[in-house]
């Protein structure tokens, strides 16, 4: 990442390369979680949490880091945050956690925060890896957020529990579509998140690391 | 564990509690790997062997060790009432990428010619979502060994055959027409989704 | 900016000071800062664990408590709070009742079982632990609820009203629907055979389909149901949607099939002679 402003770090992850539309890394929880738009503003921020922490204690740490056992001590400081995080959930916001089940741990194997801890984090300061952890956890709620906005409002017809679109089994006009709640609709809106991204910048297509 | 429970057990982790298809995990090296269906059936035995022994494994240290009152056998009896199952997740994890480690040696003494193919793909599976997420199942739904012999194996069994069907559309597509912007990524997300449905079908069947 | 470049470099040049003196690249620095690390982690796992225990046990306690208030039709989704919980459950006593055994010595079905200690008891943890339940799904008997093991000791909650008289009686059921075991409670009026409400805390089934036994609507209709015939003997049926007519039937999910005749199998286990069915007796007998 050759920029060298501080609002860059934070921002370019968000839009110009987002860590799940663009580098398709940390989609597996995201698409698990987004039945519902709660699970997901959750999902967002414990991600973003570990990834912001985990940097900036990576960083901080990373000149007395041996070479041989790097990634352990990565994964070690990683997993203990969302260890923390997880125990937090549990805590706090019980009914959500209890839905996000084995997800939460899974943050663990998000290719995100090893991505940003081993490519960002052990080269840079603290604050600029704190921000650049901020900024690919904000890349990443926007997609989760998007999916979750989506699955919620047209499967439900609800918004965090509110109802926008009343439904027809409950006197109101709007069928639900019950595919948006089962696991294949997560996929089509992703696909389709892409297709619009990339026509709009075509300079991203090339890019693409699975393209055949 | 009778043979039924074993037949309905792998029936549902490989078609309709599928991994992948169902619960999105491996999800990086499932669209990574998917190019052509011979790397792909590689990686997919590795998930195999690897989900059939770490879960497993995973099992005996989480019944043993860190289960609420899992500590009475060592006779101490200040231990019996500890809950130490905040810790699954580190040494599960801990114990995957030694898991892995010992077999990538293994392979490297013993099978040289397997380690030359499958070898590359060992490293890819320590973060692997899948690999993990069967331990945390297998925590969550409080399997016994032999249920977790066979889930691990099944769930592996499941992923790889995701896998291997994703890379034989996708060979087929490299000829498609398809819209610029959605050639790629794109398009492999929408066809991952109509698998999905198609091994959603497979639901609610019991044996 | 500037400020934090310079919080940067100091951070930087500490670093590097240390650096000269210590080596992590070498055996004991690689070693030591790998002990270092495992003790900070290890402190840091275990204070948050410790610490959030507490409060995570009084949410599993709440949530169990107030899906019995649910039950119950107690439970104001729109007024109450998880702090209004421990007054609403002074006037509910929770009883342990001994649910028929396969061992010769097992207690007679229906009675309390004073043995257990109901702040600590988990009903559903015991239904997995060989030594607190039995193995139902054999050939003689018909596990008709799909639970393979159940459990010896159930919980039982007794809601009285302000003079102390009976009003509803709360027990746990669980069953298989199409994808996932159900967990839930339903209560009955204290004739012990009309419904009072039911509810369902936890569940895999499809959202949209078999996921509606989470609908209020469809809950709603359970409620005055004579789900027990006058001999004790459920015979709730869950019919096709739109064709309950008779006091026994309630209607079923559209497009749930098995899910909906899941629920009808898991309540009539649940409240029949192999479970909760001979403490009901007792009750309806006093």
């Amino acid at each position: 990442m050759a920029a060298s402003k501080t609002t860059d770090v934070l921002f370019d992850p968000v839009f110009k390369s987002n860590p799940i539309a663009l580098q398709v890394l940390g989609i597996c929880s995201a698409l698990a979680v987004t039945t519902q738009l709660d699970k997901a503003l959750v999902m967002s921020l414990a991600v973003t949490v570990v990834v912001a922490c985990s940097n900036a204690i990576i960083a901080l740490i990373r000149n007395f880091i041996p070479n041989s056992i790097r990634i352990i001590v990565q994964m070690t400081v990683i997993s203990s945050l969302v260890i923390v995080v997880d125990q937090i959930l549990k805590a706090f916001v019980p009914s959500v956690a209890d839905q996000l089940s084995v997800f939460v741990g899974l943050i663990i194997t998000n290719c995100i925060v090893m991505g940003r801890a081993e490519g960002f984090a052990m080269k840079n300061g603290v604050f600029r890896s704190f921000l650049d952890g901020v900024g690919n956890g904000l890349g990443y709620s926007l997609i989760l957020v998007a999916v979750g906005f989506f699955r919620e409002l047209l499967g439900s017809g609800t918004l965090l529990g509110f109802t926008i679109l009343p439904l027809a089994t409950e006197g109101g006009f709007y069928v639900r579509n019950g595919l948006m709640l089962t696991p294949p609709s997560a996929f089509f809106l992703i696909g389709l998140f892409i297709w619009v991204l990339r026509s709009f910048r075509t300079d991203q297509a090339a890019k693409d690391p699975t393209r055949d | 564990m009778t043979l039924e429970e074993i037949g309905s057990m792998f029936f549902k982790s490989v078609f309709s509690e599928n991994l992948a298809l169902a619960f999105f995990l491996g999800m990086c090296t499932f669209l990574a790997v998917s190019k052509t269906v011979k790397n792909a059936f590689m990686l997919g035995i590795a998930v195999i062997v690897v989900q059939g022994v770490t879960v497993p494994v995973n099992n005996v240290i989480y019944r043993n060790f860190l289960r609420e009152g899992a500590l009475s056998w060592t006779g101490i009896s200040y231990l019996n009432n500890v809950d130490l199952s905040f810790l699954g997740l580190i040494s599960f994890i801990g114990t995957i990428a030694a898991m892995v480690q010992i077999l990538e040696l293994f392979l490297d003494r013993y099978l040289p010619a397997l380690y030359n193919t499958l070898g590359i793909f060992l490293p890819l599976i320590t973060v692997n979502c899948a690999i993990l997420g069967g331990s945390l199942f297998m925590q969550e739904r409080d399997y016994t060994l032999a249920e977790s012999v066979t889930y691990g194996f099944s769930s592996g069994v499941g992923w790889a055959l995701a896998i291997c069907c994703l890379a034989g559309v996708r060979e087929k597509l490299r000829y498609s027409d398809i819209p610029e912007g959605l050639r790629g990524l794109g398009i492999t997300f929408i066809t991952v989704g109509l698998m999905a449905m198609a091994f959603m079908a497979f639901g609610g069947i019991d044996i | 900016m500037d400020s934090e470049n310079e919080l940067n470099d100091n951070l930087n040049d500490a670093a590097e000071e240390t650096h000269e003196s210590f080596n992590p690249n070498s055996f004991i620095g690689t070693l030591s800062v790998a002990v270092v690390l495992c003790l900070v982690c290890s402190l840091v796992v275990s204070v948050a664990a410790v610490a959030l225990r507490p409060i995570q046990q009084r949410n599993q306690e709440n949530k169990m408590k107030r899906n019995v208030l649910i039950a119950a039709g107690l439970w104001d989704p729109e007024t109450s709070t998880d702090q209004d919980i421990p007054e609403m459950f002074k006037s509910i006593e929770t009883v342990a009742v001994n649910l028929p055994g396969r061992a010769e010595d097992a207690p007679i079905p229906g009675t309390l079982n004073e043995e257990v200690d109901l702040n600590t008891y988990n009903q559903v943890k015991a239904a997995k632990d060989p030594h607190q339940s039995i193995f139902i799904a054999d050939e003689d008997v018909d596990d008709i609820a799909g639970i393979k093991r159940r459990e010896t000791v159930g919980l039982a909650y007794l809601v009285n009203d302000s003079s102390g008289k009976l009003e509803t009686v709360v027990v746990p059921i669980y069953g298989k629907g199409l994808w996932s075991t159900l967990y839930g409670y339903i209560a009955l009026e204290a004739d012990c055979r009309t419904v009072r409400g039911i509810t369902f805390y936890q569940h895999g089934e499809t959202p949209g389909l078999g996921g509606e036994v989470d609908n209020p609507k469809w809950k709603a209709q359970w409620v005055g149901k004579e789900i027990i015939s006058a001999d004790g003997v459920p015979d709730l049926k869950v019919t096709k949607p739109g064709n309950a007519t008779a006091d026994n039937q309630v209607d079923g999910l559209s497009g749930a099939t098995i899910t909906s005749s899941g629920v009808e199998r898991t309540v009539r286990y649940w409240l029949g002679e192999d479970a909760y069915g001979p403490f009901l007796d007792r009750i309806r007998e006093q």
